[in-house]
Formats: C-alpha cells, sequence, structure tokens
C-alpha cells in the first residue's frame, strides 16, 4: 500500500508539470487559434536563462546568497520571457494573422528551432543546474500507517506547490479581473470580442507574456529536478498528449490532462512495465492520447464540435 | 409616442457599393440616420441587409461610397475602432461568450470604459476595485431593466433563446452607445418574447434616447415601432420613408408579393 501511494504521488507530481506546460498551449490556442508548437522551446529557454542568470548574476554583482540570487535571477528571466514571447506575437505571428493553421503551425516549428539554436548561443549549451536550495533528503510521511511509510522528495513537493500556486493565480486572474474576463471573451468568439471593443491584439500581447511566464515557471522546476539541458525540450512536448487528452480549448482539461498522464504513464511503468519491457513510460502519454482520439476527438474537456450541414 | 425629439442626422450613408468577387452585396445605396430615432432596415432575404449593418459597424470595407458618422468620415473602418466611437451590435445567429455569465457577458461590453492597466487590475485593491464595483453597478441596472435578474450567474449556453438575444441586447447596451445596431433581434422568438423584444427597443430608445437601426423580417414590428423605413431589394434601396408611406409604396410591394413578368 505504502509503495503504491508512493507512485501515485510521483506520478501526480510528473503531472503538475506536464500541466503547466500544457497551460502555456491552451491559453494561446484558445486566445489566438494558434497552436504553439514552440512552448516546449520556451520552456528550456526559459530554463537556460533562469539557470545562467543565477550563477552569473552573484559573480557580477558580488553577493553570495542563493536565495537572493535566485530572485533576482527568476525576476530578470521573466523579464526575458516576457520580451521573447512578445517578439514572436509580433514578428512571426501577428504578419500571418488570418492565414490557415497549417501555417502557423509551420511558423511556430521554425520558432521551435531557431529558440533552440539561439538559446544555447547565448546561455550556452552544457548541462547546467538550478539549485533552488532545496534539501534532496526525502521526507518520510505517514510512517506510522504503513509499513516503511511514504518516502517524498522534499523538491518534488515544492514543484507542485510552486505549480498549485501558479495555477491558483492564473485562475484568479482570469475570473476576477477586467482584463481575466477580456480574454476569456476573445476566447470564446473573436468576432463579438471585437465589436464590443476589446482589442485583439493587446489581448495576444497579454496571452504571450503569460504563457512566457508558466514556461519560466516549469522550466525552472523541472531544470531543477532534472538538470536544464536540451531533453527539457524534448520532455516538454509531453504536453501534446496531454492537451489532447485534456482538449486543446480547456484549462481545466490541461492541468487534469497532465494529472492523469503524469500519473497514468508511473502506474504503467510500475505494474504493467514488468509484464509488457520497460521503456512504458516514454510512449504511454502518446499511446493514451491515440486512445483518445480514437474515442472522444474533441478530448476529455474539449468543445465538441458540431457542425451544421 | 413618446416627448423624444427626432434631431440632426448622425449617421450619413452616401453611395455605398459593396462587392465580395463578382458578387454585389450593394449597389450605390445612400440613406441617413438622425439621432434618437428607430430606424428600420427591411427586404427579402438576400437583399443585402446584413451587409448593410455590417458596413455600418466596420465588419466589411466598402469599396466605394462615404460613411459620414457624427461629422466624420470613415473609409477605412474595423469593428473595434466603430466601437471605440459609441456604435454597439447585436447578432443575427448570437454571438454571445457562451462559457461565461449573463454579469461577465454584460460586464464584457465595459471594456471599452475600463481604465486601469493590467498591473492595477492584478493587483486587485485599490482602483482596480472601485473601478470593477463603478462597472458592477451600470451593469446590474441593464439586468434590472433587461428583468434578467434570476439568471445573473447562469452560464449563457445554458438559457434559452429568448433570454440569450436579452442577454446580447445588455452586452450592446453597457456600451453606452450612442449608435445601437440590432441585426434580427426578434428573429426565432415566439409572439410573447416578440412583444417583450419590442418594448425592450422601445424602451431603450426612450430612456437613454439611443439611436436605433434595426433590421427585421416581422413586418408588423417594423412598423409598429420604427420612425422611418430603408427597404432593400438584390443590394438596391428601392423604399425609403415612413412606415405608412413604404407600406404604400408599389416597388415594395412587388418586392415582398412577387410580379408578373
Amino acid at each position: 500500500m505504502g509503495f503504491f501511494l508512493e507512485v501515485v504521488l510521483g506520478g501526480l507530481m510528473a503531472g503538475v508539470l506536464y500541466s503547466l506546460v500544457a497551460l502555456g498551449f491552451v491559453l494561446i490556442f484558445k486566445a489566438s487559434g494558434v497552436f504553439n508548437f514552440a512552448q516546449g522551446a520556451m520552456v528550456l529557454f526559459a530554463a537556460l536563462a533562469m539557470a545562467r542568470l543565477a550563477e552569473w548574476l552573484p559573480e557580477l554583482l558580488g553577493f553570495e546568497s542563493l536565495l537572493l540570487a535566485n530572485l533576482l535571477a527568476f525576476v530578470l528571466a521573466a523579464l526575458i520571457m516576457v520580451v521573447v514571447a512578445q517578439g514572436i506575437e509580433r514578428l512571426v505571428l501577428r504578419p500571418l494573422v488570418n492565414q490557415e493553421g497549417v501555417t502557423l503551425l509551420m511558423a511556430t516549428l521554425g520558432v521551435t528551432y531557431f529558440l533552440d539554436g539561439f538559446g544555447q548561443t547565448i546561455w550556452g549549451s552544457d548541462v547546467y543546474k538550478i539549485d533552488l536550495g532545496l534539501s534532496k533528503d526525502p521526507l518520510l510521511v505517514l510512517g506510522d500507517l504503513f509499513e516503511g511509510g511514504i518516502l517524498l522528495n522534499r523538491d518534488d513537493i515544492a514543484a507542485a506547490l510552486i505549480a498549485v500556486a501558479l495555477v491558483v493565480v492564473l485562475a484568479i486572474f482570469f475570473q476576477k479581473t477586467a482584463t481575466g474576463r477580456a480574454l476569456r471573451a476573445v476566447a470564446d468568439d473573436h468576432q463579438a470580442a471585437q465589436s464590443i471593443g476589446i482589442p485583439l491584439n493587446r489581448i495576444w500581447v497579454i496571452v504571450w507574456a503569460v504563457a512566457g511566464f508558466t514556461a519560466l515557471v516549469a522550466g525552472m522546476v523541472w531544470g531543477s529536478k532534472l538538470g536544464v539541458q536540451f531533453s527539457l525540450a524534448i520532455l516538454a512536448l509531453k504536453a501534446l498528449p496531454v492537451v489532447i487528452v485534456g482538449g486543446f480549448t480547456s484549462v481545466p482539461g490541461a492541468i487534469i490532462g497532465g494529472l492523469l498522464i503524469g500519473l497514468g504513464e508511473k502506474l504503467a511503468e510500475v505494474y504493467l512495465g514488468p509484464i509488457i519491457g520497460g521503456g512504458l513510460e516514454n510512449w504511454f502519454a502518446y499511446g493514451l492520447a491515440l486512445a483518445v482520439l480514437l474515442v472522444r476527438p474533441q478530448g476529455l474537456f474539449g468543445e465538441r464540435i458540431i457542425d451544421r450541414v | 409616442m413618446s416627448n423624444r425629439k427626432i434631431g440632426e442626422v448622425i449617421l450619413d450613408l452616401r453611395n455605398i457599393s459593396l462587392a465580395f468577387g463578382g458578387v454585389k452585396a450593394l449597389t450605390d445605396i445612400s440613406f441617413d440616420v438622425r439621432e434618437h430615432e428607430i430606424r428600420a432596415i427591411i427586404g427579402p432575404n438576400g437583399a443585402g441587409k446584413s451587409s448593410m449593418l455590417n458596413v455600418i459597424s466596420g465588419v466589411y470595407t466598402p469599396q466605394q461610397g462615404e460613411i459620414i458618422y457624427r461629422g466624420e468620415h470613415h473609409t477605412h473602418t474595423d469593428p473595434h475602432a466603430m466601437a471605440a466611437h459609441g456604435v454597439a451590435r447585436t447578432f443575427q445567429s448570437l454571438a454571445l461568450f457562451k462559457g461565461m455569465s449573463v454579469l461577465d457577458n454584460i460586464m464584457t461590453g465595459r471594456t471599452l470604459k475600463m481604465r486601469t492597466n493590467i498591473l492595477q487590475q492584478a493587483f486587485w485593491k485599490g482602483p482596480a476595485e472601485r473601478e470593477e464595483i463603478m462597472h458592477r453597478e451600470f451593469c446590474e441596472r441593464i439586468i434590472d431593466f433587461l428583468q434578467i435578474q434570476p439568471y445573473r450567474k447562469t452560464p449563457v449556453g445554458r438559457l434559452p433563446y429568448g433570454l440569450q438575444k436579452r442577454v446580447d441586447l445588455g452586452r450592446a447596451l453597457a456600451m453606452e452607445p450612442s449608435l445601437l445596431l440590432l441585426d434580427e433581434p426578434m428573429a426565432g422568438m415566439n409572439v410573447e418574447e416578440k412583444q417583450d423584444m419590442s418594448r425592450f427597443v422601445l424602451d431603450v430608445n426612450d430612456e437613454f434616447g439611443t439611436t436605433i437601426v434595426l433590421i427585421e423580417h416581422d413586418m408588423g414590428v417594423v412598423m409598429d415601432i420604427s420612425d422611418r423605413v430603408v427597404v432593400l431589394d438584390y443590394g438596391k434601396k428601392i423604399g425609403d420613408g415612413t412606415p405608412d408611406n413604404v407600406r404604400s409604396n408599389q416597388d415594395v410591394i412587388n418586392a415582398y408579393l412577387g410580379v408578373a413578368h
């Protein structure tokens, strides 16, 4: 029992990170209909910026504190991500407005390779680490309930808390502020939003900035767990099956889809792996996405597409 | 009728022509709209009524002609710019934000009146909160006016059609428009709903002095509530005048009843 719970919790914590990246996808897709393939590259770029800035800033400014270094690096990286995201929107996607979805997808594919390469050019291409100063000692909980209790990694818990906090902040922003309302309106119906005077351009700029910021949070948390390296961008692409499972147009779908996939792949690896063979964790998400596409193409929470014939 | 005074011309359309490729939607159409009046555009299906409304609201840019709104010439318009000039509209096939509540839908109509920036809103307390409360009060008055209080928090997609039409009107009213465009506000309604909607349209015009341009199929409604009527057929203007005037126009009768060739 204790082991099973450990697997479940581990899966959910990995899932939270998928949710974060998927959230970036869904926000942009809902607001502008652009399927932003570059979200994974943005995660890598943000993680690189964070890791390197946290390394450079103390040297440059001559201080020792790890907390201060991380804090400054985070704020600076956030600014950089906002600028990068707006740059993509302004320079690449705005000139292509009203083009076919495929054209936009190809454009973001181009942006992906550009960001991957350009990021390594300015930040370097080694493996870097983000040290958030969390102790790596596992935490033992519920020791008196089960034999052996449940072992949890402190950094996993911190990661989950950060991700949950971000989701809560975004939810409040979308539900309670006037800008959030305008964002939801644009996501719901472009034409109507324009006719009541919501400027689409400004909304897109905001959405891209928010997506850049979620990329940074995902990159930071993931980078601190696994190290900042190129494979982060590929890992972030797991958000694709997540949005297929959850539905392209649903924010709760992105969150629940992420948790489902994180949980599913861990359980599959641990319990089915010995039967089918290892490496299940790598393709489980895509298999699940395929199954969902066959049964429910709009995803679990997506809008069902009904066409009048 | 009430004591409202019909004023100066606020919208003047001169020789508007609009074509989509080879299809002529509107040919050389001119008419004007006076302040505080209810102006109807009627015509058979495919006459170009919705195209005309889309030209006024800036969705379509006509190839020829002039739009003079409150003394200003508008040649290349877009919907956002016209909204900023005080032109609000409703849609024939509803374009509400279906996943959002009635209140949120109407509040989006206040977007152009919002003055706080995104950082102030993110902080929430202070100016953003005061502003939100102020706009909320305004929207609550609209909700009272349209008698949709019980549905305030209901997602619009779940409301019956007639009520959705009212929310659409409410969202347009939240913009405090000086010119309100209604695209078939009573389409698909039963008699009772039509009566309600007619009353709202008249009340808006009467209480707020809003100038209204409306498209409607129901002749009875049009003749009852409008001050002047423009009749279109195949993209051309075939009649213009008071309801009585238009009713006795031979071209109009032919267009509606058909004519032997």
